[in-house]
């Protein structure tokens, strides 16, 4: 009885990282085999950056309970530290491994302050009051970096607050041999595309790793605690503001690492690419997979990010049946007749019960 | 103590409190102390002038008519709110400057009158919050799983069985706790404060919409726990039976001020009790007996 | 002088954003949700009164009304059909269907009216026959009329609604369901009618919202109805969710905040101006303005 029962959680989650590993190898036999289009091996990476956040904001959402609408802004700050960081270090670090490595860190890095910086005032609200100051701090996020300028030359880095809109890449004083990385709301710029669905992958394995970690540790125990009934968590001793602050910040922080590896995916990126649809984007995924259930996440980050893309032969129409299929999908998920309908014939009303 | 009715001057001089130590807890420091307790809400005071000091391992029972202010001074004594007046010395330690968590690290205890489980986690995982600090691993060496997270869990997952034993619930470990019975909820949210290793343990209304045979039997577990882990207890309860079985030390409270405490047998004598609370209790009774 | 026409400007946005809270915020007040896709139903609003001017050659106050009628139908379609079956369901399923709504709308407005922006004509247009401003003139100051019309609106409609939901028996029923349905159900009140009417009402306010709008800003599109409706629900918390009086004051501050803030400021930092007051004055009140904060019973 006694030890026993902490297993099944372990096993479970090397069922988990079995079967990401499974889908990595099939993935890269396709690949090699040219099975795969262009376009569909375009979207590895993409899918892998979303995946990861998809699991960092269902730890704010799904474990620590608390509606998040502005999560892309950390991923909009890990994004173009990471473009920063990749570009400046260029002759520093020649290798391309090593060196996105040390991107997507910066990456989690500066989100991972940005989250504790944000957390400090959010955390001190509940509810919608909450969500709507996070969907504050992610625009004010996308906007501050649309007035940002940075240049790096053989002196360093340079970087100018263009708030007023008046200033240009001139003013940066960059040396002949200096390169200009990020030019205001046109964005990051002639960026070296370093990024790759092997790093990808390791990143959803890290996240995941740390997250089911995490979950099934003390410190998780408690942010569930706080969840489920804050003024019972402290009557116990947990210390709310601190445990909170934990998986903000580690949620932040992941969702700066995937920020990095999507920066760094693209040789043109601009800051409106991570404002309040994308939050949104990633809250669907979340949610469609179920609340506080990593596999549920990563499964509707990969099915609803390829779905568009797949129904890019209807042209116009691929949003709206999307958006008839979010519709639908929510109501059959979540109305009573539905429900009972679904567990009288495919048992699927356990299942639900269970991610909620 | 009919003086008590008029407000007295708040001087932080300790008064006569009419403490009902028990002999066995004579000549050790007390575990908890109020003095001139009170709290207003905007301009109603809904606590007031409130005196008590609880021995070592005394069960004492804090009663009185609905309204009268009996949780309040649950949520005073564990910092949910703060006191507008009066202080709190837990074990000789002035609380005043503490959070309901700190109170709770120093060895104060709780169940709440409308339960508040971890309701999506399952039974075993809500004593394990409330081990929280007997675990001593950090973060980092949880997500690595290196061996002190392994060996923390081990000791402290069998310390939670252990603990739910008392209650013969081992068997519940891994149900979700909002799926278990009311009964076995309340229950429930005694281990979890028992696992925090408290020196006072607050029951507010333990016995709430338990049948007889049931209250007989927490009684009983109330008993055992005092003297399994040598802690003092304090309950808040409706149920007369229950109260005068097992409380060593009475105070009753009416209108947020104390109108009396003393002994069991002491407490049913005293007229000023009958009249705001035993009297109707008395009513209730025989209708209850009548159906 | 200068001041006082940011003032102005700021004061009439402010109200076009205040009709929308106040939509936003009686929605919220009783249904507990965020409905993402109120900001659309402003979109649609624009676009029906465009068709009745446009297509069917309606003048303007009559495009208006139409606007006004199948919005409120819209409106009470989408509860009907999108949001009462969750009833019971978790408040983020509704807001992820609420989402799925938004999106709805503006594809459907995508294929029906084109990605190309409409050229609106406003409700009063801006210039005379003459060529010479549409406005009342004080001195130096000049106020257009459609500023008027707006802030003349803006007071009758949380007038009205102030006294629809105080005096009138539906609203009564309004606030006895925003406080507890189930009660309310067992004193006989319709509950799923009563939140039908709210969102009628609310998406006839929006509808209202949507012609103003765009008399100021006469570009339509199917993306034109988003970014006023968040800005909306940041007027609605800022003032407090769920509070009338709460949605006025706020739609009123966060349109002359961000005038001043776009005139003293930055222009592209317009935005995180007003997103951060809003942060401020939650951290001092964390229930908005005018809302009643509840601390949690123990």
């Amino acid at each position: 009885m006694k030890w026993k029962t902490l297993q099944p959680h372990t096993k479970q989650n090397v069922f988990t990282f079995l079967g990401l590993g499974v889908v990595w190898v099939l993935v890269a036999v396709l690949r090699a085999q040219g099975v795969l289009t262009r376009s569909a091996a375009g979207l590895l990476v993409p899918i892998c950056c979303y995946v990861v956040m998809a699991l960092s904001l269902n730890l704010t959402v799904g474990i620590m309970g608390e509606l998040s609408l502005g999560h892309a802004g950390f991923m909009g700050v890990g994004a173009f530290t990471g473009v920063v960081a990749s570009q400046s270090l260029m002759n520093a670090v020649p290798s391309v491994p090593l060196r996105l490595l040390a991107a997507m860190l910066a990456g989690a890095l500066f989100a991972g302050v940005f989250g504790f910086l944000i957390g400090i005032p959010v955390l001190r609200l509940r509810g919608d009051y909450l969500a709507i100051v996070t969907l504050a701090f992610g625009e004010i996020i996308k906007e501050l970096i649309t007035c940002l300028l940075v240049g790096v030359d053989e002196k360093g880095l340079h970087i100018i607050f263009n708030y007023k809109g008046v200033k240009g890449v001139e003013d940066l004083n960059l040396s002949p041999a200096g390169q200009v990385i990020i030019k205001g709301a046109q964005g990051a710029t002639g960026t070296q595309t370093i990024a790759s669905f092997t790093a990808g992958m390791l990143l959803i394995f890290v996240t995941l790793f740390i997250i089911l970690h995490l979950i099934y540790s003390r410190t998780g125990r408690a942010i569930m605690a706080i969840r489920d009934n804050r003024i019972a968590a402290e009557s116990v001793g947990i210390d709310v503001t601190k445990h909170k602050m934990i998986a903000f910040v580690l949620s932040a922080a992941m969702a700066g690492a995937a920020g990095a590896l999507y920066g760094l995916n693209y040789s043109n990126l601009v800051a409106a690419k991570f404002d309040f649809n994308t939050s949104i984007l990633v809250l669907v995924f979340v949610v469609l997979g179920g609340l506080g259930n990593m596999r549920g996440s990563i499964i509707a980050a990969v099915l609803l990010y390829v779905l568009p893309e797949a129904l890019r032969g209807m042209r116009d129409y691929r949003m709206l049946i999307y958006a008839v299929i979010l519709i639908a999908v929510m109501l059959t998920t979540n109305s009573p007749i539905a429900q009972s309908f679904f567990s009288r014939f495919f048992r699927f009303g356990r299942k639900g019960g269970e991610t909620e | 103590m009919s003086e008590s009715k008029k407000r007295p001057p708040t001087k932080m001089v300790p008064v006569q409190t009419h403490a009902i130590v028990p002999e066995r807890d004579a000549n050790k420091s007390p575990i908890l102390e109020c003095y001139h307790l009170g709290i207003d809400f905007g301009g109603l005071t809904a606590v007031n002038d409130f005196n008590l000091i609880i021995g070592r391992t005394e069960i004492a029972g804090l009663i009185g008519p609905n309204g009268a202010g009996k949780t309040t001074i649950f949520n005073l004594l564990t910092k949910v709110y703060q006191p507008t007046r009066g202080s709190i010395l837990l074990d000789g330690r002035d609380t005043s400057k503490m959070s309901t968590a700190q109170v709770s690290r120093m060895g104060i205890g709780r169940t709440f009158q409308n339960i508040r489980l971890f309701k999506e986690m399952s039974v075993v995982d809500n004593v394990l919050v409330g081990l929280h600090h007997e675990m001593d691993y950090r973060l980092p060496s949880a997500i690595l799983r290196l061996p002190d997270y392994w060996r923390g869990e081990r000791i402290a997952h069998e310390r939670a069985l252990e603990l739910l034993s008392i209650f013969d619930m081992q068997d519940l470990a891994e149900t979700k706790a909002g799926s278990l019975p009311y009964g076995a909820q309340r229950r429930l949210e005694i281990v979890r404060a028992l696992a925090t290793n408290p020196s006072l343990l607050l029951l507010d209304e333990p016995a709430a919409g338990m049948n007889p045979s049931e209250t007989s039997e927490l009684m009983d577990n109330i008993v055992k726990i005092r003297d399994l882990f040598q802690i003092a207890i304090m309950l808040i309860e409706h149920d007369m039976n229950l109260v005068m079985g097992i409380c060593e030390g009475i105070c009753v409270l009416n209108f947020g001020e104390v109108i009396a405490k003393g002994s069991p047998d002491e407490i049913k004598q005293n007229s000023v009790v009958i009249e705001a609370y035993l009297g109707k209790k008395d009513g209730k009774n025989d209708a209850k007996e009548a159906r | 002088m200068e001041f006082l026409s940011y003032l102005i400007s700021g004061v009439s946005l402010g109200s076009v954003y205040a009709i929308i809270a106040l939509g936003y915020t009686m929605v919220y007040g009783i249904a507990k949700m965020l409905n993402f896709a109120h900001g659309d139903v402003i979109m649609v609003g624009g676009y029906i009164s465009f068709c009745g001017f446009a297509y069917l050659g309606l003048n303007g106050w009559l495009a208006l009304l139409l606007a006004m009628c199948v919005c409120t139908v819209l409106g009470i379609v989408i509860e009907g059909l999108a949001y009462r079956p969750l009833r019971q369901a978790t408040s983020l399923a509704v807001l992820i269907t609420a989402i799925g709504v938004s999106y709805l709308l503006q594809n459907t407005a995508l294929l029906t009216w084109g990605a190309t922006p409409k050229v609106y004509s406003p409700l009063i247009p801006l210039t005379n026959a003459a060529g010479e401003p549409n406005a009342l003139k004080l001195g130096e100051l000049s106020i257009s009329y459609i500023s008027l019309l707006t802030m003349a609106a803006c007071i009758v409609i949380m007038v009205g609604l102030t006294l629809f939901t105080s005096r009138s028996k539906m609203g009564k029923a309004m606030r006895a369901c925003s406080e507890d349905k189930d009660a309310a159900r067992l004193m006989g009140i319709n509950v799923n009618t009563t939140i039908s009417v709210t969102f009628a009402i609310g998406s006839a306010l929006a509808a209202v919202a949507g012609v103003l709008l765009c008399s100021f800003n006469p570009t339509l599109m199917p993306t034109t109805g988003s970014m006023p409706g968040i800005r909306a629900f940041t007027a609605a918390v800022f003032g407090g969710i769920g509070s009338i009086p709460g949605a006025f004051l706020g739609g009123l501050l966060i349109g002359v905040i961000e005038a001043m803030a776009k005139a003293y400021i930055s222009t592209q930092l317009a935005n995180s101006v007003v997103f951060a007051v809003l942060i401020v004055v939650l951290l001092v009140r964390p229930a908005g303005l005018l809302g009643k904060y509840v601390p949690e019973k123990v």
